[in-house]
């Protein structure tokens, strides 16, 4: 029998996210999928899934959560307060959830958006190739206390973690010259370079808001420009100057003139900026080399995982464990490393 | 080929993050670059390594994986493509699809046609005749899913995008800039509302999910508040497509 995934809580922006549905700009979707990918394939690694799988992305705040069966979850991308029946969890790491126990997902203690994964992955029915919710389509909903996800079988294995890669405190950004940069001025695009910025609140899965206390000397009028395909990752300077990175939902063509692209790699970063992080960008130049297939950076994330050694001393209920002999629950396994 | 035409109107091959170029065939929207773009777009499909094409109003995005097609290779092919010819001077296809959609024009469906009759200095009957009168394109499809930009409509509706928006309901016809848009679901705009049809241009259930694609012809019928009623059960609303 499969397992279903119950929420018994659930914070406000909670969703089903995996790498999306690519294709279809043509058709004015665009491809949705997690804010921070990388994510998801920290959660293949640890999970050794072939590929990335699905996951709740949790903007901010968690939930509360219950499982039918046994089953492994991965916490990646922005740690947050994890504890199973009370005691706390690793982030960065997997670990067993037997039914009967509660894991309880509280706030992101550092960058913005965290993500739950399962050993078996979600079993809902994909549309268009994938099981992402679009909010800004209108595809999926945001998940609410009382929502059953049903998931994919799972064997149970030892718990492991991984060193997750630096991307939760924002920093330095590349930008990538797109097809408007040069409706840019060089002292606009030096003084694009030149400021810091932060996160805005007027933020979500479609952009986020560049807030600064610098001139916005970038203003371009976007005055007679058609419309033009835009994506993930571009920089339009809106009309009172202020600046929008595109990000997994945005529309699929706009008009706002766009100063730049960030590189792909940066992205993750970027969306893990969390209100206070600084972020400044740098004019970067399109390399020759070729980017890691995903299968690549698959196999080089599998090599940052290992066990899952626990302190003793953070084990509250340390006397509850069968420490010697008979048969276990199984994730005290993540004891005999 | 060189041409010896101003340069915005000269087609630039233009990166786009990692994994995309930019065929821009005019800066503003023109009906010869929107052919441009279209055409350009249906030979760039077939070049090795290209993975997705995204026609716009007057330019066309190219993707490729970065990762498994070297840049270089598809850029020289690119720049060939643009040079094969003078893609400004293409003469208007014919259609290959032509959709005919029931449209009210009633008054609780058209709350702006009078504005438009103002802006334009003309009656609202001759506005309701452009419109049963124009064989729209499918300029570009974008903003939402599925949802098309058509035109052009005879020069009068060259009006500008109103500042205040206005809330409409999924399926409004709005005009602007010659152009119509039909929404796919209700959203503010600075669009004006004209008509009001049952056809959904984003269908999630259906096997085609979006069943309009750039170039379609589309006419529109008229049709009573009621009559559009009763097509409101079916998400075509009572759109028929002919294939030519």
């Amino acid at each position: 029998m499969s397992a279903t995934l119950e929420i018994l809580e659930a914070g406000p922006g909670l969703s089903v996210q995996d790498l999306g549905r690519p294709g279809l700009a043509a058709q004015g979707l665009s491809r949705g999928g997690a804010l921070d990918p990388l994510a998801l394939f920290e959660a293949a690694a640890l999970l050794a899934r072939p590929a990335p799988e699905a996951a709740i992305e949790m903007p901010g705040l968690g939930g509360l959560f219950r499982v039918s069966a046994a089953t492994r979850i991965a916490l990646t991308g922005a740690p947050m307060r994890a504890a199973r029946d009370g005691v706390p969890l690793a982030w960065h790491a997997a670990h067993l959830l037997s039914p009967g126990e509660t894991l309880r997902i509280g706030p992101v203690e550092a960058g913005t958006t965290g993500y739950l994964s399962f050993g078996g992955g979600i079993a809902t029915t994909p549309w268009m190739g994938s099981r992402s919710t679009h909010l800004a389509a209108g595809i999926g909903a945001l998940l609410r206390p009382g929502d059953q996800l049903p998931l994919g079988d799972d064997t149970p294995r030892p718990a492991r973690r991984i060193r997750p890669e630096a991307r939760f405190a924002g920093g330095e950004i590349r930008v990538l010259p797109g097809p408007q940069t040069d409706l840019f001025s060089d002292a606009q695009r030096a003084a694009f370079a030149a400021a810091p910025f932060t996160r805005g609140s007027r933020s979500n899965r479609q952009a986020m808001q560049l807030q600064t206390g610098a001139e916005p000397l970038w203003f371009r009028a976007s005055g007679g420009m058609a419309s033009e395909p835009i994506q993930a990752g571009d920089i339009q300077i809106t009309g009172d100057g202020t600046p929008y990175v595109l990000l997994a939902e945005c529309q699929t063509i706009g008009g706002y003139p766009r100063i730049g692209s960030v590189h792909p790699a940066d992205m993750a970063k970027l969306a893990q900026a969390g209100a206070g992080a600084p972020l400044h960008f740098r004019w970067s130049e399109i390399p020759e080399a070729l980017p890691a297939t995903p299968e690549a950076l698959l196999n080089r994330l599998r090599g940052a995982v290992s066990a899952l050694v626990r302190d003793p001393a953070d084990i509250a209920d340390l006397l509850s464990y069968q420490l010697i002999s008979g048969v276990t629950a199984g994730d005290d396994l993540e004891l005999s490393d | 080929m060189t041409r010896s035409a101003p340069a915005p109107d000269r087609p630039r091959l233009l990166p786009l993050g990692l994994d995309g170029f930019l065929m821009r065939f005019s800066e503003g929207f023109g009906e010869a670059a929107n052919r441009a773009a279209q055409a350009a777009g249906e030979l760039a499909r077939s070049l090795p390594g290209v993975t997705e094409v995204v026609p716009a109003l007057a330019s066309t995005l190219v993707r490729f994986d970065p990762a498994r097609t070297p840049r270089a290779p598809l850029e020289a092919a690119l720049r060939d493509l643009l040079a094969s010819r003078d893609w400004l001077d293409l003469p208007p296809a014919a259609p290959t699809r032509r959709w005919h959609v029931p449209v009210s024009f009633d008054a609780a469906d058209a709350p702006s046609l009078a504005q438009v009759a103002a802006l334009t200095e003309r009656t609202e009957t001759a506005l309701v005749q452009d419109i049963l009168d124009s064989a729209t394109r499918v300029l570009a499809i974008g903003f939402a899913p599925g949802q098309p930009y058509l035109g052009l409509l005879p020069e009068v509706w060259d009006f500008p995008r109103q500042t205040s928006l206005m809330q409409v309901p999924q399926g409004a016809l709005v005009a602007a800039i010659r152009q119509l848009v039909l929404f796919a679901n209700a959203s503010p705009t600075g669009w004006l509302q004209i008509g009001r049809t049952a056809f959904r241009p984003f269908q999630p259930e259906a096997e085609t999910p979006m069943p309009l694609a750039t170039g379609d012809e589309i006419r529109f019928a008229r049709a009573s508040a009621a009559e559009l009623a009763a097509c409101e059960t079916t998400p075509m609303g009572g759109a028929r497509l002919e294939i030519l």
